[in-house]
């Protein structure tokens, strides 16, 4: 049967089954993800949206391997994923339990590069250029603990870059940023796509960056979740903060999201 | 800054006014217990240094180093493996359990009988009266290691090795140093008693010796050793501690004052 897929698939790159996911069993066994069908295209920008607690931290980490799939499952290249795959990266949502707190935020970065075992040259050149594409650069010595919580959400994304993943997912990165911060990262999420083209996932729960960032969107709705709809998001490239955001074919797609979450259940 | 060398001047200002309080306050005692402290430091001079300095301050101390740091391997290792290995947990915490409630002082007794007077009777004692207090602070900060930072290893895919090097053993740092100093006082506590209950060397022997027969200079020269010894191991204890943890004490202060 995979192997029929092949050639129609040949773009896919991941795929979420039929995927189900209940914390517990038996009884007491909580249905957090009901049945969860999507692909992602190499690289392509699709973001996530959906209410907060409908399940989108679960589906994420399914997708990263970290917990089984009660049903259903989630595969890259058409090879189901049962643990961490090599070529996937994710940022966490809670940044503050996801740096390591006795390590200066460069070594943070060299963490998983000592694990890849790259030349020290390279590694460096990886961490530099990371640092500087969140803006870092100059707080590369001090200790996460030492910086504010965007700041340190940064730093989890610029360790997610320096390892060059070919998927990157990232699970509501840009909530703790301020506003210019948040733009900019966006611009940086596109650009990293551009440059190194790599497939990005991305929940979300701000409807116009799920919008201005996407090829598609897959909106999440009801508990527990399903997709409600996938929506295709046709906005010129390159896209810009002001110019795109300004286009009116954007508030259409927005507002075409926008009901969809908004319609009672 | 300021409060600093207040603290500082504060530190060493009060145990100096403390000896000479005793210096002046004793001078003129003509009680057989508590004899001037400058007979104390005379006889201070003429037991330790460098009469029996080999001979029992040098064979106490290389027991206490030599015992806390089996028990520290040991107590680190075996907490490794008792947290991440479940058969081990079943089987060994109960037996930990059972042990950790014993005073330690109590070991010693037991030692004695099963293996006589001997130095490895002493190092034994102290080793595994200490190994307990460590090994129990590393399961309950390998266990306590947040669930976000095994779900950053595990995505960076990184080994077992790894793991358990670059994120186990910093995570659980600031809970294996304060195990570790319980340890160190246990240990010292267990030096001295081993020596005092089944020993004719080292510190504890010679203070006892020196009860027993009524120098009550020399047994108050001893206790002043003992003294010093134990101060000053804290002391380095805590510098290195503070060193090696200094992310911990600095995120903590931060945290404070934030
Ligand atoms: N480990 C877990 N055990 C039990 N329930 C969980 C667990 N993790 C998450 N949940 C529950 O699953 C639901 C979805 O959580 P989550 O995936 O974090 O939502 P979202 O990321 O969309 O805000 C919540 O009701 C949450 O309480
Ligand atoms: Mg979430």
């Amino acid at each position: 049967m995979a192997e029929a897929n092949v050639s129609s698939d040949a773009t896919v790159r991941l795929r979420v089954d039929g995927l189900a996911k209940s914390y517990g069993t038996g009884d007491k066994a909580k249905v957090v993800i009901e049945d969860l069908t999507f692909t992602v295209n190499a690289g392509e920008m699709v973001c996530i949206v959906g209410p907060s607690g409908v399940g989108k931290t679960t589906l994420l980490k399914c997708l990263a391997g970290l917990q089984p799939a009660t049903r259903g499952q989630a595969s890259i290249d058409g090879r189901t994923i049962s643990g961490p795959p090599p070529e996937m990266a994710l940022v966490f949502q809670d940044y503050n339990r996801s740096l390591m707190p006795w390590l200066t935020v460069r070594k943070n970065l060299m963490l998983p590069l000592r694990h890849l075992r790259l030349p020290a040259a390279e590694a460096k050149e990886r961490c530099d250029s990371a640092l500087e594409a969140v803006g870092l650069s100059h707080a590369e010595h001090q200790y996460p603990w030492q910086l504010s919580g965007g700041m340190q959400q940064r730093v989890a994304i610029a360790r997610a870059l320096a390892y060059r993943p070919e998927i990157l997912i990232m699970d509501e990165p840009f909530a703790s940023v301020d506003a210019q911060t948040r733009f900019d990262l966006e611009d940086l999420c596109l650009k990293i796509r551009q440059d190194f083209g790599m497939t990005i996932l991305v929940v979300t729960h701000d409807i116009d960056e799920a919008v201005y960032l996407s090829d598609r969107v897959v909106v999440l709705g009801s508990k527990p979740a399903k997709v409600l709809k996938i929506v295709d998001v046709d906005l010129p490239a390159p896209r810009d903060q002001i110019t795109t955001r300004s286009l009116p074919e954007f508030a259409r797609q927005r507002t075409d999201v926008l009901s969809l979450i908004k319609r009672p259940a | 800054m300021n409060r600093k060398a207040v603290n500082w001047s504060l530190g060493v200002g009060a145990p100096l006014l403390l000896v000479a309080l005793w210096w002046t306050l004793s001078s003129t005692s003509t009680n057989t217990f508590f004899p001037p402290l400058s007979i104390i430091l005379e006889r201070f001079q003429a037991l330790w240094l460098f009469d029996h300095f080999t001979s029992d301050v040098l064979l106490s101390l290389r027991n206490l180093l030599l015992g806390y740091a089996l028990a520290t391997v040991i107590g680190v290792g075996l907490g490794f493996i008792i947290a991440l290995v479940p058969v081990a947990r079943w089987v060994l915490d109960p037996l930990i359990h059972f042990f950790r409630g014993i005073p330690p002082v109590a070991l010693v007794p037991i030692f004695i009988s099963l293996i006589g007077f001997g130095v490895e009777m002493r190092l034994l004692s102290i080793t595994l009266a200490a190994l307990f207090p460590t090994l129990i602070a590393t399961v309950d900060g390998i266990r306590s290691v947040d669930s976000g930072l095994k779900d950053v290893s595990a995505v960076y895919r990184l080994t077992r090795r790894e793991k358990m090097v670059q994120v186990y053993l910093p995570a659980a740092g600031p809970h294996i140093a304060s195990g570790m100093q319980v340890s160190l006082q246990v240990a010292f506590i267990v030096m001295i008693a081993s020596e005092m209950l089944g020993s004719s060397q080292g510190i504890g022997a010679m203070t006892l010796l020196a009860q027993q027969s009524f120098m009550i200079s020399d047994m108050w020269a001893g206790i002043l050793l003992l003294g010093i010894i134990g101060f000053a191991a804290n002391l380095l204890f805590e510098i290195i501690k503070n060193k090696v943890l200094a992310w911990y004490v600095g995120s903590k202060r931060l945290a404070r004052t934030a």
